[in-house]
């Protein structure tokens, strides 16, 4: 039925109030799919990826000398200093966490909620969660001190004979990040497999063919095989969504399990997830805006995906911004001086500063989301975007350092100054995030392949399109 | 086609979804068993023209959700309140509300296993070699094409009738694949 593709079919035309945005631009075909996106892999290492590579690198360089540093000399090193035992780092482990989450967001809770635009940008999403949360755990594995007795962590016997001890909220953590990072890594990986196939039967190397087609577990694209896959595909998206709520409200707990004013408090989990969200997209938009363009990724990654995403952004900025101001009703309702206090102190006290940009990147600037104009502006959005990465990254440091460094007793209260170290430690951990992303988008699909044919109009057997084995070429 | 090489079976090549979906129906309606539909990705409804009943992955997910609570609660328990017993703050020694988190997160690590193991199980991945990646036009149902392949090893196949069956369904290819 070659002479199909040549011949216009009449497709009864919608009336224009209702027509959809196609999900991929400008009719493309199934083929148009899989070249576009595979070319990022194929060919030769364009120069800006250079460009981005090499300081990437140099970065995860410094991570590496300043956790070397830190291991051999101590926690010493970094700011950290009674009353304020918790800095940088804790504030870097929950950022980066934070940041995680969109992509199982993305990845479960979209899929389950039949979004079917999550396509375009979920295997980027993902990867991104797994990369952050990379980054995020460095954090706790080395601020124990001590990181050779990190598997003390686990419930694996020691020679004392003694178990970690479950009542702590700190042991939920490590539950909860380390399974985090496995079930996000296992999504992942169910969702490349088919795309790992892809890449196989296009590989020219027999390199190529060889690893590709061993990761690929011999992946054929049966229909038996899809309908098992498609099955464990949306079984995992409906267990990582419960994880991805579970897990920062449990690092949440962290916190409120504790009896500190402005920490002991019920608003923490909901707070943080959506806090969670927040930064997380802030974060996929400021990768995929410059990505789009480098890669020539507009037709499946397109501006109808931008503007959701900022919706996204500007919905879950609107539920921190309520928790920030409802934190202050709940302090002066709990009539607790000490809760008064802190609040006080939050937004007035010497670190105001935290409290101020916090409020303003966080509450006022996502506002600016509203307007469709900005929404459409992509140097408008990819600046947006990382003023909310900032905006979350203060609002760690006011819970962490502005929680801790008045406490209860007065003699106590010390000024927090982060060390070179601190701040060197944090931008290794750029490099290693970026590191690993530009290798992931240069040697693996950075789009879904299959899940967007499967998206297209001529996908589906009952529309007009599927006759046509439309589509440009 | 090869005399010294066993046919595998047939390979028809189809451009569209609405044409391999109705050739899957005329497939199954005909009584086929061992048969297949490759395709870059999953056809909405195929699963029902290929006459496929509920995948059984839940079942593996569930089983490891399962053993994934159990595994929580009672090594918590028993860590805890049996092995090595400490006071910690006046709060007793198990208590099912400290264990929760650990266990529900124990019970979709464990679950996502299930699923995992299971989807490979049933599908009989991984596999290093099957007969049909040998074949060049193959390679394209990662692609842009949608092929049914029938095997010669069911006992409905017939080597004309068959190709009849799937020249009639509208495939623009039709060939021998080997073993």
């Amino acid at each position: 039925m070659s002479e199909a593709a040549t011949t216009q079919i009449a497709v009864p035309v919608p009336p224009k109030e209702l027509e959809r945005i196609p999900l991929v631009q400008n009719n493309r075909s199934f083929g148009w799919i899989s070249d576009r996106v595979s070319a990022v892999t194929e060919g030769k290492t364009p120069k800006w990826w250079w460009a981005a590579f090499i300081p990437s690198v140099t970065l995860l360089g410094l991570l590496g000398a300043m956790l070397f540093y830190q291991i051999t000399t101590g926690v010493g090193v970094w700011g950290n200093q009674h009353p304020t035992m918790w800095g940088w780092d804790i504030i870097n482990f929950v950022w980066w966490i934070g940041i995680g989450h969109a992509g199982t967001l993305i990845s479960a809770i979209l899929f389950l909620l039949r979004q079917r635009w999550r396509t375009a940008v979920n295997r980027a999403a993902e990867a991104m969660t797994i990369f952050a949360v990379m980054c995020a755990g460095i954090y706790p594995a080395m601020h124990v001190g001590r990181v050779w007795f990190d598997w003390w962590l686990f419930p694996i016997p020691t020679y004392q004979g003694v178990w970690p001890q479950f009542r702590s909220p700190l042991m939920w953590d490590v539950f909860a990040v380390s399974t985090y990072f496995t079930v996000s890594v296992l999504f992942w990986y169910v969702g490349l497999v088919p795309d790992l196939a892809t890449m196989r039967d296009r590989a020219k190397t027999r390199i190529k063919q060889f690893v590709y087609g061993l990761f690929a577990l011999g992946w054929t694209g049966s229909n038996r095989n899809w309908s098992n896959y498609e099955k464990a595909y949306l079984i995992l998206a409906g267990l990582s969504t419960p994880l991805v709520l579970s897990v920062h409200s449990i690092v949440s707990l962290d916190f409120a399990v504790s009896q500190l004013p402005g920490w002991h408090t019920t608003i923490f989990p909901p707070y943080f997830v959506a806090g969670a969200v927040f930064s997380g997209f802030g974060m996929v938009l400021t990768l995929l805006i410059p990505l789009r363009s480098m890669c020539h990724l507009e037709d499946i990654i397109t501006m109808r995906h931008i503007d959701v995403m900022c919706k996204v952004t500007l919905a879950t900025g609107c539920i921190v911004s309520y928790a920030y101001l409802m934190e202050f009703i709940i302090a002066w309702y709990s009539g607790s001086a000490m809760e008064r206090f802190h609040f006080m102190n939050r937004a007035l006290g010497p670190m105001w500063w935290g409290w101020f940009w916090m409020m303003f990147c966080n509450m006022i600037i996502p506002q600016l989301f509203w307007f469709k104009k900005v929404r459409q502006n992509l140097v408008f959005v990819f600046i947006l975007s990382i003023f909310v990465n900032i905006g979350m990254w203060f609002e760690r440091f006011v819970i962490v350092v502005v929680g801790l460094y008045r406490e209860f007793l007065p003699s106590s209260w010390d000024y927090y100054k982060p060390t070179w170290v601190d701040i060197c430690t944090y931008l290794g951990t750029f490099g290693l995030f970026f590191t690993m992303f530009l290798l992931f988008m240069r040697f693996l699909p950075m789009i879904a392949v299959s899940e967007v044919k499967g998206v297209t109009a001529q996908a589906d057997p009952h529309h007009p399109a599927a006759r046509g084995n439309g589509g440009k070429h | 086609m090869s005399t010294a090489a066993r046919a595998y079976g047939v390979i028809a090549e189809f451009d569209n979804t609405a044409d391999v979906l109705h050739a899957a129906e005329k497939v199954r309606d005909a009584g086929f068993r061992k048969w297949d539909v490759y395709m870059p990705f999953p056809i909405h409804g195929m699963d029902k023209a290929m006459g496929l009943k509920n995948s059984k992955v839940g079942w593996f997910s569930f089983i490891g959700g399962v053993t994934g609570y159990t595994t929580g609660m009672l090594m918590i328990w028993w860590m805890n309140a049996v092995d090595y017993p400490i006071v910690v703050g006046g709060k007793p020694m198990f208590s099912p509300y400290g264990a929760f988190p650990p266990s529900y997160e124990l019970t979709i690590l464990f679950g996502a296993f299930g699923a995992l193991f299971g989807m490979l199980f049933l599908n009989r991945l991984p596999r290093l070699h099957h007969p049909l990646l040998k074949h060049k036009r193959f390679a394209l149902a990662t692609h842009d094409k949608f092929f049914v392949v029938i095997e010669t090893a069911d006992p409905k196949y017939s080597e004309t009738e068959t190709r009849k069956l799937l020249e009639a369904a509208g495939s623009t290819r039709i060939e021998m694949v080997e073993e």
